[in-house]
Order: structure tokens, then C-alpha cells, then sequence
């Protein structure tokens, strides 16, 4: 018998038809939808008089441009009103189409990479595709997810399959454990700064290693997430018992015989042994540091006690060139340290980073102490309701206020700056989201990447600090 | 979908790594509803000085004269010149709109975000991969001589420029097919709609707990 990938047994599986052309048909299981990626595509469905395809295999929620604030008041409370026709239009389009969303006001409202997975809507072995770059989040259940454009939202709403090719295997195996104070967001941080953010194009990743296999589902759910940070579209982790706990009594998921059977077929998905990738990189975690970024793509980034390149070392020109530009945006110079650099605000949040396990490690970080008063906002912003409703029940909100942290209701935030929660000319940002390009959480912003302890210790300390050496 | 067949048009040699998709169209114009009308905000942080959004007429902005879109003969471009993994990051399809709007035809670069390649063969704009090496020498001479006009010739696969110049390029068959044509993409799958219909019926038999 073969061996096979994870991932070539999740393809395998929902593979409809090949193509004469090279390109396969792929069925999909979930596709989630949100309202700034999916008008364009629905309207596209109205022109060519098209119905979607399977309902129930759809689930719509608001997330990017929705306000953090006033959430009682609904659609009603979002003051910025071209943002608040598109998230009426989600919610026609949906009447229209039977497509069953959480609404505004719900309170499994939330990002639609945290509220997938919390809802049981993921499921190992599915395929999952939403109009957002960040649906590998997904693959941290042992699913083929991916990022689609609002082309391929149409596709799947009318056809329920995917036109694509399949992709090479790559595996990144993450060695040894991880020390005080390092996360599973450094661990993925320090991978794009060694293989680039397009290191990982034209490959599906699957993480795995002894470090991977005993990270929690929230941690491999980060892991994943930043898959397309590296250049790759889709990102996944084997079945296990962690995937197992994790998904059992979720409301979606399957209950009572239907559980045992599927948990029969979840066991199968891991690669098998012998299963060849077409590229391997092997990661020792142990010396790890927390990572921070400098400049303004994800690869641009080093560990804290690291300092800005220093220009006269870098040897290719265009490298080089990219290199000073970030400098000049981020307002650092060649050679600078990042431990100690001041900063303006800081965002705790996004589909990285804002589930319930990131907001218990940066309570227990910040409980007794204060946001400094360099700090003009910081905000942390949770996944979804169901984690905000969890965090005030486990008393975090209470801590995150104390602090002098503004608590807010569920989105995509300051990540994309999309609401109002964004960056001002110049500011300087302690974020756990996972995009530091230029203008990306406001134009003239400036973004460092980090862990949602190392951001919370940023708050405290009111510039970039190491949180090992946090008192 | 928008056919290509082949276009004659002046290199815009934008000399840059990792042009991400938030550059090409910033997040407040994703709040629009329909595909058309992003052309003027294409690159919008470096192509004004003044803040814009949606609502912002355009004819009150302030262009940047130092950027190229706003430099003539490169504001009537239509084959941008770009350098690696053009079109990382988010996956909004709002770029590619973008680009298009604005009269782009073609982009050429070493490599793209996959997203974003695979975003711009479904509106009719050609992303053409090419060898590092040529793309240096189509920036050499685009910059030497700005203005440079190039054509692209999808039939053949084949790029040709002033005197001898040629190069050829490598594209997957049924994404030339479909571009060529103008296909249909989501009738063509339609097509196959008992096959899917019977994957599907078989999928509920043996996974059902994917159908709940």
C-alpha cells in the first residue's frame, strides 16, 4: 500500500473529478462567510439567476468591520454607515440564500476562524474554505483549510467544490518544549523569519514534532493561522488526543454512536509512516527566544534580546533596499535594539491570538499591575462572545480593567483597522495579530508582531520588553 | 470571466519585494459592495498624501507626486513590474479589482502570493511568472527607458519588446484555456453537477456527521 501525507489523505478524499487541465475538483464541507469578502459573490450568484449550492454546508457571521463597542445596540450601533450596509447586506444575503448566520447581536458572535472551531462547525477530516487568507487556522483539526477569493466564494456557494491543483507536501517538525515565557505564536514567528514569507508558496504545511504534540488545540490553532505568513495556504496538524478532547460536546459536533464512528475514521487522519514530503525543516525549539518583528513583513523579525539588521551586513542589494525602507517607516535605525523601544498602543486580539487560553496567560501576566501611562489605549479584544463570556465568568475582565486594559466585544479589531479600533501616523503597536505591513492597522501606523504575553508585558512596561524578565 | 488573448502596453517598473495586498487596496474600501470602482484607490496609501476613504471624492485628494502611478508615461501603464511574492497577504480579491479598474492588464514578477494568483486569472488579469534574471533586465531596461512598451502574447506564451527582444513564459494549460477564453468557470462546474451530486450522496453515507 502507498503511504500517504495527511495532507494527500485529506485531499484524496474530496476529490470530485480531475481536470483534462490539470486542476481537480475538490468538495467542500464548511465554507464560512463574512460580510466584507461575500457581497461581490452573492451578487454574482443573483446575475446568472444561480442558487447555493447546499445551505447548511455555509455558516456567516460579521467580524471585519464591525465596532468593538456599543454591541447591545446591534447592526444599529455601527456608526460608520457604509459598514453597517455591508453587514445588512450579510445578513439579506443570508435570508435570501437560507444561509444560517450568527448575527451581530448573538453571542456566538466572533472572528470566523475562533468561532468555527468553538461551535464544533470544524470538524477533523473536512475540507474548509472562507474568504480570508487565514482559514488554515482551521487545519489545526486535521482539516485541508484554506484562504479563497470572492471568485471562489461564488464557486463553492454555487457548486459546492473548489477548482485547484494540488499543492507539494512540506512538513515542519517543532523539536523539545517549550521554556517560560515562549509560545506557540514565537514558534511559528521564528519558522517565517527562517524560511521567508514565501518559503511555504506552493506547499501545504503540516506542523508536527513533539513540541506540536503537546501544544493545546488554541496553540496549534496559532501555529496554523500564520501559515499564509509563510508563503502557504493551507496548514495542519495530525488528529489526536488533544483534537479529540477538544471537539467532544461542542454544539455542532456529533454526539452519542455518530461520535464513536466518526472518531473511528478522525484516528486515520496522520500521516503515515514512511509518507515522503517534498521539503522537511527541522525546528529545535529549545533555544528559542520571544520573538518580535522590526519591519514591516512578518519575516522581519528576531528574537527580543536581537536587534534591527544592521544594513552593513546585508549583502543583497535587494534585501537590503526592502530593508532600509522598513527602517525608515518603522522609525528605527540599522543596528537598533528592540527591547526598551517605547510604544504607543497595544492589541491584544485577532484570529491568532484572542482565544480563551491567550487571554488566561496574559491575565495571570498583568493581574496586580498597570498599563503604563506612556500607553495611550490598549485594548484587548476577544475572539469571540463565547470567549468574552468566558472570560468574565473566570474573572480575566475583571483583571484586564483593573489593569487599565479596555475590554471590548468580539472582531477583527485592530488587526486590519477596518473599524475604528486603528493606528494613527506614527504610533507604535504592540499587536498579536499577524500582519505588520505598512499601513496595516492604519496608515503610518507601526506594527511589531509578538506573543500575547510579550504585548501585555509591552503594556505594563510601556515600551518593548522581555517578558522572562518580567517582575 | 474577462478573456485575454494578448495586449501591447507601457512597463510600470515598480521595483519592490512582497507588495502586499493591503498596499494595493487598503482595508476602508473593502467596505464597498460591488467589484467595480476601486481603480482610484489602487495603492492608495503612497499614491495620495491626504487620507482617503470611500466616501472621499477623489478629485479633492492630494496625488504624491514622488509615487509612479502618479508619474507620466507610468499613470497610463498597464503591465506592472514587480519583484518577489507580489500580492502576499490578505486575500481580498479587492486588489486584483483594483489593479484592473486602474488598467492594468498584466503583472509580471518572480513570484506571487498564491491567493492573489489565482484571484487575478479569475478576473482576467495575467500574472506572469518570470526567472529573477529577466526580470532585473526588464527593470534595467524599463528604467533606462521609461516608457518601454512590451507585448504579451498568451497564445503563445511569449513576451516580445523592442528589436530582438523575446522571452517566452510558462503558464498551466487550463488556466491559458480558460483566460483565453473567457470561460465560465462556475458554469463549466455545473456541467459536472451529477458527479458532484454523487460524490456528495456517497460522502453523507459514509461521513454524515459532515452534513450536520
Amino acid at each position: 500500500m502507498t503511504t500517504k501525507t495527511l495532507y494527500d489523505k485529506l485531499w484524496d478524499k474530496h476529490l470530485v473529478d480531475e481536470l483534462p487541465d490539470g486542476n481537480s475538483l475538490i468538495y467542500i464541507d464548511r465554507h464560512i462567510l463574512h460580510e466584507v469578502t461575500s457581497p461581490q459573490a452573492f451578487s454574482g450568484l443573483r446575475q446568472h439567476q444561480r442558487s447555493v449550492w447546499r445551505s447548511d454546508a455555509n455558516i456567516a457571521v460579521p467580524d471585519h468591520a464591525v465596532p468593538t463597542r456599543n454591541r447591545e445596540l446591534g447592526v444599529a450601533g455601527i456608526s460608520d454607515l457604509v459598514a453597517r450596509r455591508q453587514v445588512e447586506r450579510l445578513t439579506k444575503n443570508c435570508q435570501d440564500f437560507a444561509i444560517p448566520l450568527f448575527t451581530l447581536d448573538d453571542a456566538r458572535q466572533g472572528i470566523v476562524h475562533v468561532i468555527g472551531p468553538e461551535q464544533g462547525l470544524t470538524l477533523p477530516g473536512m475540507t474548509i474554505v472562507c474568504g480570508d487568507s487565514h482559514t488554515a487556522t482551521h487545519g489545526a483539526f486535521a482539516t485541508l483549510a484554506m484562504g479563497i477569493g470572492t471568485s471562489d466564494v461564488e464557486h463553492v456557494l454555487a457548486t459546492q467544490t473548489l477548482k485547484a491543483r494540488k499543492q507539494k507536501n512540506m512538513r515542519v517538525l517543532f523539536q523539545g518544549k517549550l521554556a517560560d515565557g515562549i509560545t506557540p505564536k514565537d514558534l511559528i514567528m521564528a519558522l517565517i523569519g527562517r524560511i521567508g514569507t514565501d518559503g511555504g508558496t506552493g506547499y501545504a504545511i503540516e506542523y508536527a514534532g513533539s513540541a506540536i504534540r503537546s501544544l493545546s488545540m488554541e496553540g496549534r490553532m496559532t501555529i496554523c493561522n500564520m501559515s499564509i505568513e509563510a508563503g502557504a495556504r493551507a496548514g495542519m496538524v495530525a488528529y489526536d488526543q488533544v483534537t479529540q478532547d477538544y471537539v467532544s460536546g461542542r454544539p455542532y459536533a456529533p454526539e452519542g454512536d455518530m461520535l464513536r464512528t466518526a472518531r473511528d475514521v478522525w484516528r486515520g487522519l496522520v500521516t503515515d509512516d514512511g509518507a515522503s514530503f517534498e521539503r522537511e525543516e527541522q525546528f529545535d525549539i529549545d533555544g528559542i527566544s520571544p520573538q518580535v518583528t522590526w519591519g514591516t513583513s512578518p519575516e522581519m523579525v528576531c528574537g527580543i534580546e536581537e536587534q534591527v539588521p544592521d544594513l552593513a551586513n546585508v549583502s543583497n542589494s535587494g534585501v537590503a533596499s526592502s530593508y532600509s525602507r522598513a527602517m525608515d517607516y518603522m522609525g528605527l535605525k540599522s543596528g537598533q535594539p528592540l527591547k526598551g523601544l517605547p510604544i504607543d498602543k497595544v492589541f491584544i486580539g485577532s484570529c491568532t491570538n484572542a482565544r480563551i487560553e491567550d487571554l488566561r496567560a496574559v491575565a495571570q501576566l498583568v493581574s496586580g499591575h498597570k498599563v503604563s501611562k506612556r500607553v495611550r489605549s490598549a485594548l484587548i479584544v476577544p475572539g469571540s462572545g463565547q470567549v468574552r463570556l468566558q472570560a468574565e465568568r473566570e474573572g480575566l475582565a475583571t483583571v484586564f480593567t483593573e489593569a487599565g486594559f479596555d475590554w471590548r466585544s468580539a472582531g477583527c479589531s485592530m488587526c486590519l483597522g477596518m473599524n475604528d479600533d486603528r493606528l494613527l501616523e506614527g504610533e507604535r503597536c504592540a499587536s498579536t495579530s499577524n500582519r505588520n505591513f505598512e499601513g496595516r492597522q492604519g496608515k503610518g501606523g507601526r506594527t511589531h508582531l509578538m506573543s500575547p504575553v510579550m504585548a501585555a508585558a509591552a503594556a505594563i512596561a510601556g515600551e518593548i520588553s522581555d517578558v522572562r524578565e518580567f517582575q | 470571466m474577462q478573456a485575454f488573448t494578448i495586449h501591447s502596453g507601457t512597463i510600470i517598473p515598480f521595483n519592490r519585494r512582497n507588495i502586499d495586498t493591503d498596499a494595493i487596496v487598503p482595508k476602508q474600501y473593502l467596505k464597498m459592495l460591488d467589484k467595480t470602482g476601486f481603480g482610484g484607490f489602487l495603492f492608495d496609501d503612497e499614491r495620495y498624501l491626504d487620507p482617503g476613504d470611500v466616501e472621499v471624492p477623489l478629485s479633492s485628494r492630494r496625488p504624491n507626486p514622488e509615487f509612479i502611478l502618479n508619474q507620466p508615461p507610468f499613470d497610463q501603464g498597464s503591465i506592472l513590474l514587480a519583484q518577489g511574492n507580489f500580492g502576499c497577504g490578505s486575500s481580498r480579491e479587492h486588489a486584483v479589482w483594483a489593479l484592473y479598474d486602474f488598467g492594468i492588464r498584466v503583472v509580471i514578477a518572480p513570484s506571487f502570493g498564491e491567493i492573489f494568483y489565482n484571484n487575478a486569472f479569475n478576473n482576467g488579469l495575467l500574472p506572469i511568472i518570470l526567472d529573477q534574471a529577466i526580470v532585473d533586465e526588464l527593470f534595467e531596461s524599463s528604467q533606462k527607458a521609461p516608457g518601454k512598451v512590451i507585448s504579451v502574447d498568451l497564445e503563445n506564451t511569449v513576451i516580445k519588446g523592442s528589436g530582438s527582444e523575446r522571452w517566452t513564459f510558462a503558464i498551466e494549460e487550463g488556466r491559458k484555456q480558460s483566460l483565453l477564453q473567457g470561460l465560465d468557470e462556475i458554469g463549466m462546474t455545473l456541467e459536472k453537477a451529477a458527479k458532484i451530486k454523487a460524490f456528495e450522496d456517497n460522502l453523507r453515507n459514509a461521513e454524515p456527521w459532515l452534513f450536520s
